[in-house]
């Protein structure tokens, strides 16, 4: 029998291993999205485990919206990088820094 | 070990495997391949704990939509790979500590003692309902209790359809479109002259 700490120890793993991909590729916009997509599934993981041993439908019903929100921002962020590389030839996050002063 | 928990130690192993390598693989083409792995290795979770309809909506929607999209963006643009594996490991002590201890303490918090699966007795009543229908069950809640929500969600899609196309469309001078207007005004005595001439038997 899986328990629900196990289920959120996973996501909890899962989330700090996204984290982390947001420390290591902090030049690499790409993979800085797909780690917060990471994060954005550990806690859809959450929800999802908190439904099933609640015995809620909630829960799901959040995870619904959660995915609607995050389609939403990954394909609004994904065309924000294509206008940003036609305009500078990258998408080196060192190199987005004109608001700097 | 029952059967239940082999199957969540073997998806849960490759969820948090191919996590780690799209955080820290080179080419951003296999990580974004991982991703679908472990977005495919979460729906298997999710169908473990009984939400089917969640578990292909991530396997359709993300996976073959947004992770789609994504592979199309990291193939379309050319970015030069040396540059951004500049000073890669760099942070990767700090990171790394502030991953682990994130982890204990949030194992801290949620550990058996407080969320052991016999202090919630209701998990066990899910195969009590054979006819149980978790999509209807979903439906049902979607379409009634959270419909306003739910159009929110349908609004903000269109918003992000409408936001997407109009901050990557362009109009290139060099490229060459039709003008259906122009097509359709076309006569024919303008592009065509009916000559007549006489008939000119064969010698």
């Amino acid at each position: 029998m899986v328990s629900l700490s196990q289920y959120l120890i996973l996501a909890a793993a899962l989330f700090a291993v996204g984290v982390v991909g947001v420390f290591l590729n902090r030049k690499n916009l790409v993979v800085l999205l797909m780690a917060i997509e990471l994060i954005l599934l550990a806690v859809n993981l959450n929800f999802v485990a908190f439904s099933h041993y609640l015995w809620g439908m909630s829960g799901q019903v959040f995870v619904f919206f959660i995915l609607t929100v995050a389609a939403a921002e990954s394909a609004i962020g994904l065309a924000i990088l294509i206008v940003l590389f036609r305009n500078r030839r990258t998408i080196n996050v060192d190199d987005f820094d004109t608001l700097k002063g | 070990m029952t059967f239940e928990s082999a199957i969540f130690y073997f998806f849960a192993a490759v969820l948090l495997g191919s996590a780690a390598m799209v955080v820290t693989i080179r080419n951003p083409v296999k990580s974004a391949l991982f991703l679908v792995l472990a977005f495919v290795s979460a729906a298997c979770l999710w169908m473990l704990l009984k939400a089917e309809f969640l578990a292909i909506v991530l396997v359709l929607v993300y996976v073959g939509a947004v992770m789609v999209l994504f592979l199309f963006v990291v193939m379309m643009i050319d970015v030069n790979l040396a540059v951004l594996r500049q000073g890669f490991g760099d942070y990767l002590p700090v990171g790394g500590l502030v991953a682990v201890l994130m982890v204990v303490e949030i194992a801290l918090a949620v550990g058996p003692k407080q969320f052991a699966a016999d202090h919630l007795a209701h998990a066990a009543a899910n195969a009590a309902h054979p006819h149980y229908s978790n999509t209807r069950a979903l439906g049902l809640l979607l379409y009634t209790t959270y419909v306003y929500p739910f159009e929110i969600a349908a609004v903000i899609l269109l918003v992000a359809i409408i936001a997407a196309i109009a901050l990557t469309m362009r109009r290139r001078p060099d490229t060459k479109y039709q003008d259906p207007a122009r097509q359709v005004e076309v006569r024919a005595k303008d592009r065509m002259r009916i000559v007549k001439m006489r008939a000119e038997p064969k010698a």
